[in-house]
């Protein structure tokens, strides 16, 4: 089976975020592969383990997002895609991105590509279900287990707490939500493996892609950050007594009960 | 310029949602005064045509079909797209539920067109509107704008007030007949597992439990009171990684980000990543063992004690409120 899964780069969910200069200051920030994305490669690997095929896992970044790939490799992916559009590109959003990825993969004949069914920086969800509609494949998206049976696929799908079993065609596009699977941590020897693995690099160029293809539909103008919540009042005295003053503040105060 | 605007109605248990009238709201700002046009798709829906109009629309339109009983990205993207042929509208607005996040970027690709998805407020009318969205699951805040072409946006439950709802609006309610076929999902079973059907993204009320809740059935008591204030339950992290419950509860940076009116955290220490899914509710309550959890950092009214003891309490004391009044 030809699988993919597609990973980006984001900031370690333990970073604070700081604005500078009406953008996320990333200096010193660590970086992971997104979180969701990293069940995608996971699931991708286990299918692949079962199936047999090869797992590709694809990103679009800068140089430095050869980290992230590498990781994916040493957890076991076979190869790696960095589309580079670091020298070519601002601004990326999701039709951008979508287009891109649609781009390289059309003549890919892909049987199954995974992907985090969103990514914590962003937060859109929507580089998914779009590459799918691009390739005019079949997509189910915060999928929590996945069976494949030849040219169908049984899939549960999370959708606000219920549970969804759907039979599905391949070939597909599914977005993995948490509880999926458990990610392994590479290995030494994964580790040491990952470095031969093959990484291709490309840019636009490669794939036929102009800069004006892809220039952003949606723009950002402006970045802040929440005000920092106040920290309140802790409550004293005796705990039946704070507990009626705390409701008798949640009806009267706050007004919310 | 003003905008011909379409919004999807969304109906749960043959009943439109919340998000819907708030999508309607959004759509006003959008419209600048132009006409706001109602999508209901499913098997039976054109019955609640009228509460749309009521809630702001100008008229609705329906699609029925009986493959359109479960939702299928296939089948609500061909019932949409009909609905998009005959009205070519400027600007599109869906509710950022578990329907609008699967169905929006679909329909944006079909119409190789931009997508702001979880729009928590809108400055500006028309086309000088500047949508807002939280990046980084809200530890931060982006304001977008549309460039070219359609103007579409999800927006998150619980954030844009609704219009009021005025019963003596009327319009006309039509249907649009679609082909609906070669669906390449089909729905074979699902199973409810959400308490009492009060789903955690449009909840008022939120009660949540960490590790502190020590078990599966330390969620007991956190259910009892979030049934009594009609609200939902919620979970951080450290309670899915230790089986204490579904991951589907799950709240934080990976996870659910939720707003509700009150949020209650029982057990909850406050990692950042928590913080993150829940910090932007209007009003906290922490209850912590630990007077130096972190959570009591964004606690807008905590107690230092075992929850064990306090949920109790407070349901009692909530019980007599409700007598009283």
């Amino acid at each position: 089976m030809n699988i993919y899964a597609l990973v980006k780069r984001t900031f370690d969910t333990e970073e604070k975020i700081s604005v500078q200069n009406g953008q996320i200051a990333e200096d010193g920030a660590e970086f992971i592969i997104n979180p969701y994305d990293e069940y995608a490669v996971e699931e991708a690997i286990r299918v692949r383990d079962e199936h047999g095929g090869e797992v590709t896992v694809l990103t679009i970044g800068s140089e430095e997002a050869e980290k992230q790939l590498r990781t994916a490799l040493a957890m076991g992916a076979d190869k790696a895609v960095l589309i580079n559009t670091e020298d070519d590109l601002d601004e990326l959003d999701e039709f951008g991105a979508s287009t891109i990825i649609a781009e390289y993969l059309k003549d890919k004949d892909a049987d199954l590509i995974i992907a985090g069914n969103v990514a914590i920086d962003g937060g859109s969800g929507q580089v998914g279900p779009r590459v799918a509609e691009l390739l005019d494949i079949n997509y189910v998206t915060t999928i929590t287990e996945l069976k494949i049976d030849g040219d169908k696929a049984t899939v549960v799908r999370d959708v606000e707490g219920d549970s969804e079993t759907i039979e599905a065609q391949m070939p597909l596009l599914v977005t993995a939500q948490q509880g999926l699977n458990d990610p392994r941590y590479p290995s030494l020897p994964g580790i040491m493996k990952a470095k031969k693995k093959p990484l291709e690099e490309l840019e636009l160029d490669d794939i036929d892609l102009d800069e004006d293809d892809v220039e952003v539909k949606v723009e950002r103008v402006d970045v802040f950050l929440p005000p920092e919540k106040q920290a309140g009042r802790v409550l004293e005295g005796d705990l039946q007594d704070q507990v009626k003053e705390l409701v008798q503040l949640l009806r009267n105060e706050a007004k919310v009960i | 310029m003003s905008k011909k605007v379409i919004v999807l109605g969304e109906v749960r248990d043959g009943a439109l949602r919340n998000v819907s009238f708030e999508a309607i709201a959004a759509a006003k700002k959008i419209s600048g005064g132009g006409e706001i046009v109602g999508v209901l798709i499913g098997d039976s829906v054109q019955n609640l045509g009228q509460e749309m109009i009521q809630y702001g629309a100008d008229r609705v339109v329906a699609v029925e079909h009986p493959h359109l009983k479960h939702y299928t990205s296939d089948g609500y993207g061909q019932a949409f797209m009909a609905v998009h042929e005959q009205e070519e509208p400027e600007a599109i607005v869906f509710g950022h539920t578990a329907l609008g996040k699967d169905l929006s970027p679909k329909i944006a690709a079909k119409l190789q067109s931009g997508l702001v998805s979880d729009v928590t407020d809108i400055e500006g009318e028309d086309d000088e509107a500047v949508f807002i969205r939280p990046i980084y699951s809200g530890k931060a805040f982006e304001k977008v704008k549309i460039n070219e072409g359609t103007v579409f946006v999800t927006v998150r439950p619980n954030n844009i007030e609704p219009l009021a709802q005025d019963a003596g609006r009327s319009g006309d309610v039509a249907s649009v007949s679609a082909d609906i076929q070669n669906l390449r999902s089909v729905v074979k079973d699902v199973v409810t597992k959400a308490t009492d059907g009060v789903d955690m993204s449009e909840a008022k009320v939120i009660v949540a439990g960490g590790r502190g809740v020590k078990g599966a059935e330390g969620f007991e008591p956190l259910k009892e009171l979030a049934d009594l204030l009609g609200g939902a339950i919620g979970a951080s992290r450290g309670a899915c990684d230790a089986d204490y419950c579904d991951y589907s509860l799950q709240i934080g940076q990976t996870g659910k980000v939720v707003t509700p009116d009150l949020y209650i955290a029982a057990g909850i220490s406050g990692a950042i990543q928590h913080l993150a899914g829940m910090s932007n509710s209007k009003v906290i309550v922490a209850i912590n063992k630990d007077p130096e959890a972190n959570i009591f950092k964004v606690a807008d009214y905590g107690i230092v004690g075992d929850l064990f003891e306090v949920i109790p309490m407070m349901i009692e004391e909530i019980k007599q409120l409700k007598v009283n009044a």
